[in-house]
């Protein structure tokens, strides 16, 4: 193992983890998928990947990982949430649903963009990465309705805002995972490097 | 430019779905349950196959009311089926706004040598498959996913091991040809070749491909998951089990944890009888619904 590469935990609950995997790999670092809380020692950063979030809510409560994942994040460590991750971060849900780490300043709106038949791909500007624009793939997706004032907006969409960070927290309401484009994914482990 | 039903946004929903657990519905409250219990989809139809096997006759598309109902109380996904090559049941089910259609055997097939062209629609669909061939005509059609057929409604999972266990040989196989190779074996699975050649290069599916067909415990769950399923579905395995509520949540945290015994012990326990079982070799032949399709 190259202990200089930064290790970062995909959290395995259910969803697209294979993809964050992959491109983290892709990107130099070591990916790691995490079943259990006592695994997110010796991380450093974690990805909450997309997937049903009512499935990975119930799964986080079950086995114990919201207070783990708390504590990960108060001990400085990056998290980056995708689609369901957005909203497993946020503090207020709106449409259904209770928070669940109720880490990020965000207000966000469930399946906001609709059902799978509106779901879409769209090119995005997105500041602070540099390069062609980003394909964002859209699946039943929300998009974040309000943020707080220690949150950067870093994408639009149609003046819905669905790329967010605020401090060690990022978070995008598309699937940069889908892409096999890697400038979010080293974005994110460039964050690890500062905090 | 806002670009629609594209094979990215059709297979990307089906790989969110990977490492859950899909239930077959008949009802709201059904619905609920199985959104309670952790299901990252369900299946809305009027009749899960065991009842649909013990009432014999024509089985076709739900009513759209009940799917309606179902839409309108759970925020996970909601899929319906609808009978092999019924194009215009599949229209309807694209007008109500079901996320995912699958296009079933375990209906009456409405079409003796064609499926849909499922590049027609812009939801995306889900189709079954016993072998490799199957699996990749269907993705040649423009399936978004793949689920193994195994033989619904008998809670007997032997038929959805020999459906995974040939997929996944088969794939086996294809890896190990050599280029020149390829095409001999595009023509003996009777696949589109260029699929053929995608396989071999990458050693899996080009979609999602989780397991049904007979998965009644959280052991059948997880051991579809260790055979190599991408996640399952269960029909009748839930709702003619003695309780539902208990078997559903065990049968989803089987899945997540499938390769963690003490996990599987833990959620084995108590959770009530499981449906009753049939053995395959007691159903008539022309009885059995996983030779439909083609």
């Amino acid at each position: 193992m190259n202990l200089s590469k930064k290790r970062i935990g995909v959290l395995s609950l259910q969803g697209a983890v294979r993809e964050h995997l992959h491109i983290l790999e892709d990107c130099g670092a070591h990916a790691v998928p995490i079943k259990k809380p006592c695994e997110l020692h010796k991380l450093d950063a974690l990805v909450i990947p997309g997937g049903e979030s009512t499935t990975i809510r119930k799964l986080m409560i079950k086995y114990e990982f919201i207070d783990a994942i708390k504590q990960f994040h108060k001990e400085g460590m990056p998290i980056y949430g995708t689609c369901a991750g957005l909203i497993l971060l946020a503090k207020k849900i709106i449409g259904g649903g209770e928070p669940s780490l109720d880490l990020m300043n965000i207000e966000v709106r469930r399946n906001a963009f609709g059902r799978q038949r509106e779901s879409f791909e769209v090119d995005l500007k997105i500041s602070g990465i540099g390069g062609k624009s980003f394909v964002g793939v859209f699946i039943r997706s929300p998009w974040i309705e309000s943020v707080g004032e220690s949150v950067d907006i870093l994408s639009k969409f149609e003046d819905k805002i669905v790329m967010a960070r605020e401090g060690g927290l990022l978070v995008t309401a598309f699937h940069p995972e889908l892409t096999g484009d890697n400038r979010i994914h080293d974005y994110f482990i460039k964050m690890i490097k500062k905090s | 430019m806002v670009k629609r039903g594209t094979t990215k946004v059709k297979t990307g929903l089906a790989e969110m779905l990977k490492g859950g657990v899909i239930m077959d519905v008949t009802d709201a409250e059904q619905a609920k349950i199985a959104e309670d219990a952790g299901a990252v989809a369900v299946m809305a139809l009027e009749r899960v196959p065991a009842d649909i096997r013990a009432a014999g006759g024509v089985a076709r598309m739900a009513d759209p009311v009940i799917i309606e109902d179902i839409m309108e109380v759970v925020t996970v996904p909601v899929m319906a089926k609808v009978r092999i090559g019924h194009f215009v049941e599949a229209q309807i089910l694209e007008a109500i706004g079901v996320d995912y259609i699958d296009e079933s055997e375990v209906l009456t097939p409405a079409d003796e040598a064609n499926h849909i062209n499922k590049f027609d629609f812009t939801v995306p669909f889900v189709c079954g498959a016993t072998n490799l061939g199957e699996a990749l005509r269907r993705i040649g059609e423009g399936a978004a996913m793949i689920r193994t057929k195994g033989e619904a409604g008998t809670g007997n999972v032997v038929e959805a091991v020999r459906h995974m266990r040939t997929i996944m040989g088969e794939i086996g196989w294809l890896k190990s040809l050599r280029e020149d190779e390829l095409m001999a074996a595009a023509k003996k699975l009777q696949s589109p070749y260029e699929l053929v050649r995608e396989v071999a290069r990458t050693g899996k599916l080009p979609v999602v491909d989780f397991s049904a067909g007979g998965i009644a415990t959280p052991a059948d769950a997880a051991l579809m998951m260790q055979l190599g399923a991408d996640g399952v579905f269960v029909g009748s395995g839930i709702f003619k089990s003695k309780n539902p509520k208990e078997r559903a949540k065990a049968i989803v945290e089987a899945t997540t944890h499938f390769n963690n015994p003490e996990v599987l012990a833990k959620v084995s326990k108590g959770i009530g009888e499981a449906m009753p079982g049939l053995e395959i070799s007691e159903i008539e032949k022309d009885k059995l619904i996983q030779f439909r399709g083609w």
